[in-house]
């Protein structure tokens, strides 16, 4: 909110040149730098994307890096570009009074990911809706159903192929 | 398109080694305490609650979809419509999400008469919550006190937005038009009144050895478990964890402000009862201060082609009637990005995630609210006690199921 400038840095290098002293992104590095796909820093808000292989463990390292709570967890569909779907993870800490953003990118043709409820229990529900509204499995999810629509609701309603008006 | 198919819904998911004599009950979804159409089946041993899971889904209705299909300032009554009882803050969150995306910076007076709105929809929220909270318990007349005063409230908007309940008086760029000219007389005429009625309140509730014992001890919850179950407001705070986006990450100017965040380490009903009860008296502090130092100045931001002209300009100024035209007919264009706006709304942290493709429709709108992650820790507060329990932990965590399906 204060008027100190809010660059962007537009990716990787950008931010790890930029912010290298940020808590999330020294954890992922000394975790993993090979995970680290793309990192973004816009509008006060920084955007790590990770490989859709290490999403747990990402989760879990930034966990242990003093970002305590699990916000919110949604998907974009980017139909028809490849790959189709991003997961977006907002991630809250506490004590640095701060987000971040975990950002995964996943294919059409098998659209899965591991399940983060085992990091955050929280995760639960918001998966149930990723999983009902746009058809992402979340593998190790306890309890997978659809938690808005009828569990005999024909396809996904946010994915952009879905039309917003009339049946199917 | 690979379906898994879910198990059936009308069966309760059974314990491993439930005993026979379990019962399932279905509690709702037309169940007067549970706030709406929430469905909750609950796995009883005798009045012992085992299990508990809520079926939700009921009020689905697609909002964030609807989104998609609307121009930028076509969502702001959209969001009202989510948590409907806390109208404001959710077009606040809105509008800042969309002037976070477009660099936009908005008069101080705009958003001064924002956390003054904002904290009145919170005692609105507030109120709302004390007195069907005190009716589920048994505490009737509490219920029409506390909409007594609601009615002010209500009464308050509709002055300034022509609206009761379905406000949408926050634009993007600002607010829709200037408060009428005693707006200030009555709010200052309000909060003056309200700390004798929350007293009214108080003597009514904390003194009342039944309402004390339904509530005393019922529905605990850890700050570990809070903070695991995604639980946020009054719960978490309840629960010894300290946090308030108003203070920790001010938004809208709350940096500007002295109240306090009250906290309470019991983490059970009581306790959420207590600190929403001092949160009432903090909103009024709040917009004490923001009437005293209310800045001179304009409503809306200086961006002809975003903010809608006034009435005056359209009919004398060429331009303005043309930007009028294309902001109603073309939408205004936003700069692709994505971005997520926290605030604290009554019920805790609501959140939007706005993802723009550089168009004039976002491209994507996801909520977050509170509601729907505290559902989560229902179980948890339920499990091993009572079922008449279950109406008491329903009223203290505050539900709209509005804002879970949204």
């Amino acid at each position: 909110m204060g008027n100190e400038p809010m660059k962007t840095l537009p990716d990787k290098a950008a931010v790890l040149e930029g912010l290298p002293e940020h808590p999330a992104v020294k954890a992922i590095l000394a975790w993993n730098a090979e995970a680290l796909v793309d990192a973004r820093f816009d509008r006060g808000e920084l955007t790590l994307t990770v490989t859709p292989e290490t999403i747990r463990a990402a989760a879990a390292v930034v966990q242990a890096a003093g970002y305590n709570f699990f916000e919110d967890m949604t998907a974009v569909d980017w139909f028809p570009s490849a790959p189709r779907f991003q997961l977006s993870y907002h991630i809250l800490s506490h004590s640095f009074k701060e987000h971040i953003r975990l950002r995964v990118l996943v294919d059409e043709a098998n659209p899965a990911i591991d399940s983060i409820t085992l990091v955050w229990p929280s995760a639960n529900y918001y998966e149930r809706e990723v999983f009902d509204l746009f058809g992402i499995r979340f593998e190790g999810h306890p309890n997978l159903r659809r938690i808005m629509l009828p569990d005999e609701w024909e396809g996904h309603p946010l994915r952009k192929d879905y039309p917003v008006e009339g049946y199917r | 398109m690979t379906e898994v198919a879910g198990t059936p819904i009308l069966e309760a998911p059974t314990a491993e080694g439930a005993k026979d004599q379990h019962m399932v009950l279905n509690m709702g979804p037309q169940h007067p305490a549970t706030h709406g159409v929430l469905r909750l089946v609950v796995e009883i041993d005798g009045e012992i609650i085992v299990r508990l899971y809520p079926e939700i889904g009921y009020l689905h209705t697609g909002i964030e979809k609807t989104c998609e299909a609307k121009f930028y300032q076509q969502v702001v009554p959209l969001t009202d419509r989510v948590n409907y009882l806390d109208p404001l803050s959710n077009n606040l969150c809105y509008c800042l999400a969309v002037e976070k995306l477009l660099g936009l910076e908005i008069p101080e007076k705009a958003q001064w008469l924002r956390v003054v709105l904002a904290e009145l929809s919170r005692l609105n929220s507030h109120l709302i919550w004390l007195g069907t909270h005190a009716m589920d318990i048994g505490a009737l007349t509490v219920f029409l006190y506390t909409f007594r005063e609601r009615e002010d409230i209500l009464r308050i908007f509709e002055a300034v937005a022509g609206q009761r309940m379905m406000t949408s008086y926050f634009r993007i760029g600002g607010l829709s038009m200037e408060p009428p000219l005693d707006f200030f007389d009555r709010v200052r005429a309000f909060i003056h009144s309200l700390p004798e009625k929350i007293d009214e309140y108080s003597n009514l509730l904390t003194g009342n050895p039944i309402f004390r014992n339904r509530l005393k001890g019922v529905g605990y919850l850890s700050p570990e478990d809070a903070i695991a179950l995604g639980v946020t407001g009054p719960p978490l705070r309840a629960s010894g964890v300290d946090f308030d986006l108003r203070r920790d990450m001010p938004y809208s100017g709350y940096e500007k402000f002295q109240f306090k965040v009250p906290i309470a380490t019991e983490g059970d009903c009581w306790a959420r009862y207590l600190v929403r009860l001092i949160e009432m008296r903090e909103s009024i502090k709040i917009i004490q201060q923001a009437l005293d130092g209310m800045p001179e100045g304009p409503v809306k931001a200086d961006a002809p082609k975003i903010v809608l002209p006034d009435r005056e300009k359209m009919k004398t100024q060429m331009e303005a009637l043309i930007h009028h035209f294309k902001i109603v007919t073309e939408g205004f264009n936003v700069p692709a990005g994505e971005v997520y706006q926290g605030v604290e709304a009554g019920h805790g942290q609501t959140g939007y995630y706005v993802v723009s493709d550089g168009t004039a429709k976002p491209y994507r709108v996801h909520m977050r609210y509170p509601s729907f992650a505290t559902l989560q820790a229902l179980e948890t507060m339920c499990k091993g006690r009572m079922l008449a329990d279950v109406v008491a932990v329903i009223g203290s965590i505050d539900i709209v199921l509005g804002e879970i399906d949204r």
